[in-house]
């Protein structure tokens, strides 16, 4: 007979990723990044402060950016209220906030519109929830727009494919141009400006990481296996969220893109001028601060003389870059037609796999029993490969083929039904710890599902920020910080290397076990 | 005194109706969608995009991953609408076709369902907390609109018949500018001023959903911006560096 242990352990214990709370209104109310300071807005192009006649200025923008985006105008008035939408926010389900349902937070902004822009909000605002554009309206704004990761799940869900996204950087952009800017994201886009990336990681400092780098690897795999910078004349241009420099586990799979194109004898360089994958003018709205951001790496990989471009690690870089880069900063005529441009590292590492060209050691991943987080971007506004669901399938190809012991959590929390990490939009920052903390909830459930089920230790991501959040918030689940990977990281561990020290052991252990078969 | 009245009725709203739809059409066509935006995983080509917005409007496929009790209050509504709407063709056009003729019966079932429906939805906007929380006055007002037109329309077939063949004459004379007297039914009074209210709010109401979805960025555009590149005129004219940085 079964001891009874092994029926307390039920999976019945972990809440549903997909619980819907009661709704408690007003609970996350109080909750604000930090604004920005009057140089880091100025450095972008907004006004400092907020502007004498900002309501005037609000309402015009808000007039502009109907007129520039139709997916504003038209998301502004088809809603119906239906519901659909209003438990498919992670930040909803982690919060119980009401204003934190996709619909809701919509409702915000649509509210004013209304007012401003419809017959029906002029003369009978009360009637249809239309609102003047006050003070206590914008701090609202203010907050609870900076509580969307504009992930995109709801849109999955509406029936007439509304973008709470859309909606929400639109409010920062209307935001922005009165001059309440968000400091976290304002800031970050000055750096990148200023000296090409997110960490304001000078290029003496890259250099040195890199070196460092090129010498772990030497150690490692016997192999001189380069990390060049601003090197002239090579195939490919990386570019990767600086994160990828500087952050574990992120660093790991920036040693897997390494491996990857030494063995494939591809040459790439990374820019220092372009040193960031990441655009957080995307998070903000703004449509010529996402432009800047994308034409530095049109203009390095033009300095640079490469044939390609080829995308690390990150989520809402690779929607900007899949895209929006053609239409940001193309055409791209000048590379190589025999590939698409940009392409995402998993696209490069995933066909030559299936060209035969990468030999992998799943045992060395061994010690991790594995599932993978879709991030969001790549999951719901991006694709890979030349199929639509690409995105799902490549970077699973990747890890089974790296790990023995793969696992996915349950199918209505992943691909496109995905949750956000929690803290992508621009929205990981310490200052919005509480929402990022809550908002991982969903995604942390489903993990503790398969750590139940399957006795998953670890989950890999394709994200910088998803990296970077789970580092922080695991612990509060009951997970170690360090239970998140990068995929390029189980690349870098299985991968057996022509040459190599771990070629070599291969070797002899296969030689050595055909000894022992024959001596038996 | 009355049929004039009731004539100048359905002209007004017929104008409104069409004229305001022309309005929002007009106006989403003109409106850039700047970037490529649509939910993935999305169809790679434009005839895989007509299918998408096909089982969405067919369907309400994503509705259906979403909840399916919205889904089927919803659905039952718009199908049953879709099959009242047909059966009252025959007072707009002589002779009837067979395809009229044949909807006719399961018109009469439609009626029920239709009310079905709006009674779940709208039990919804009170039993459920998240979605009372996001009802205006104008949800519950649409609703009620919508059933009192269900419900008047089931009283004139069930409980006190009108004159139906008056009827057809007035709408026939209507569209040819020869008024025929409209019966003096209460029931058909109501009736028809609900459904004239219904048209002349359509254009000024969420009820736009039914044209926004096919302007919708997210369910209307082709999964290919690597292969073809998108510009909006407004972000062409940034490019040429003749608009505002």
């Amino acid at each position: 007979m079964a001891d009874m242990s092994d029926y307390i352990m039920d999976e019945s214990e972990i809440p549903d990723p997909l619980e819907r709370p009661e709704i408690m209104p007003g609970s996350m109310e109080g909750l604000k990044p930090f604004i920005a300071k009057p140089d880091h807005q100025s450095a972008l192009g907004f006004p400092g402060e907020l502007v004498d006649n900002w309501q005037e200025k609000a309402i015009g923008k808000m007039g502009e950016l109907l007129g520039k985006y139709r997916s504003l105008q038209v998301y502004l008035d088809s809603c119906v209220k239906c519901g659909a939408c209003t438990d498919k926010c992670h930040y909803f389900l982690g919060t119980g906030d009401p204003k934190n349902m996709p619909v809701a937070r919509q409702d915000l902004l649509r509210s004013v519109y209304r007012r401003y822009f419809t017959f029906s909000g002029k003369y009978f605002p009360k009637l249809v929830g239309a609102r003047d554009m006050t003070k206590e309206v914008l701090d609202e704004w203010y907050s609870y727009f900076h509580q969307c990761s504009q992930c995109r799940r709801c849109s999955v869900y509406c029936p007439y494919g509304i973008d709470t996204a859309e909606v929400s950087m639109a409010a920062r952009e209307i935001m922005d141009s009165v001059g309440v800017g968000q400091k976290y994201c304002n800031e970050i886009i000055g750096k990148v400006y200023k000296i090409g990336n997110n960490l304001g990681l000078p290029k003496k400092a890259i250099q040195s990481t890199l070196e460092g780098l090129e010498e772990e690897l030497e150690e490692e795999t016997g192999l001189k296996i380069r990390m060049p910078i601003d090197e002239p004349g090579c195939e490919v241009l990386l570019i990767t969220p600086s994160a990828d420099l500087f952050a574990e586990p992120h660093i790991q799979g920036l040693m897997g893109y390494a491996k990857v194109f030494h063995e494939a004898g591809i040459s790439w360089t990374l820019s220092s001028y372009a040193s960031e994958a990441a655009n957080f003018g995307m998070f903000i709205g703004s449509y010529e601060n996402m432009r800047e951001v994308s034409l530095r790496i049109r203009k390095a990989a033009e300095e640079l003389g490469v044939k390609r471009i080829i995308f690390g690690e990150c989520g809402h870089a690779w929607r900007v870059a899949y895209s929006f880069l053609n239409t940001l900063a193309g055409p791209f005529d000048f590379l190589d037609p025999r590939y698409p441009s940009p392409q995402h590292i998993c696209e490069f590492t995933y066909d030559l796999m299936q060209e035969g060209k990468l030999k992998f050691d799943k045992s060395k991943n061994d010690q991790y029993r594995l599932t993978f987080h879709d991030s969001c971007n790549v999951a719901r506004a991006s694709r890979m490969g030349d199929k639509p669901g690409g995105q799902f399938e490549l970077p699973r190809a990747i890890l089974r083929a790296t790990c023995n012991h793969f696992f996915d959590m349950a199918e209505d929390t992943i691909k496109e039904a995905t949750f956000c990490c929690g803290g992508g939009g621009g929205l990981l920052t310490d200052d919005l710890m509480d929402i990022r903390i809550k908002g991982a909830q969903p995604r942390m459930r489903a993990l503790q599902q398969v750590r139940e089920e399957h006795g998953v230790t670890h989950m890999a991501a394709i994200c910088a920020i998803c990296k970077a959040q789970f580092t922080k918030v695991m612990p509060h689940y009951g997970f170690d910080m360090d239970s998140i990977l990068s995929v390029h990281q189980m690349v870098a561990n299985a991968i057996v290397m022509t040459g190599s020290i771990q070629a070599k052991e291969l070797e002899e252990n296969a030689n050595a076990a055909a000894a022992e078969g024959q001596a038996a | 005194m009355l049929t004039g009245l009731y004539a100048i009725l359905f002209y007004v709203a017929t104008a409104v109706l069409v004229g305001g739809l022309a309005y929002r059409i007009r106006l989403y066509w003109n409106t850039p969608a700047p970037l490529k935006i649509p939910t993935t995983p999305a169809p790679t080509t434009e005839a895989g995009v007509a299918l998408r917005l096909a089982r969405e409007v067919v369907l309400f496929e994503s509705l259906f991953k979403s909840n399916k009790w919205i889904w089927l209050f919803g659905w039952i509504f718009h199908a049953a609408l879709l099959l009242v709407v047909l059966r009252h063709v025959r007072y707009f056009i002589n002779p009837v076709p067979d395809i009229i003729v044949f909807v006719q019966e399961f018109g009469i079932y439609a009626g029920f369902a239709m009310i079905a429906g709006l009674a779940g939805l709208w039990a919804r906007r009170f039993l459920v907390p998240r979605v009372r929380y996001i009802s205006a006055p104008s949800d519950h007002l649409m609703l009620a609109l919508l059933m009192a037109i269900g419900l008047s329309g089931l009283t004139m077939k069930f409980v006190a018949h009108t004159d139906i063949v008056a009827v057809k004459a007035f709408f026939i004379g209507l569209m040819t500018f020869s008024w025929q007297p409209l019966p003096a039914d209460p029931v058909l009074l109501v009736h028809l001023t609900l459904v004239a209210l219904l048209m002349i709010i359509f254009p000024f109401s969420k009820l736009l959903h039914g044209v926004g979805l096919f302007f919708s960025p997210t369910r209307n555009q082709a999964d290919n911006p690597r292969e073809k590149r998108h510009l909006a005129p407004w972000a062409a004219k940034l490019e040429a560096g003749e608009g505002p940085k």
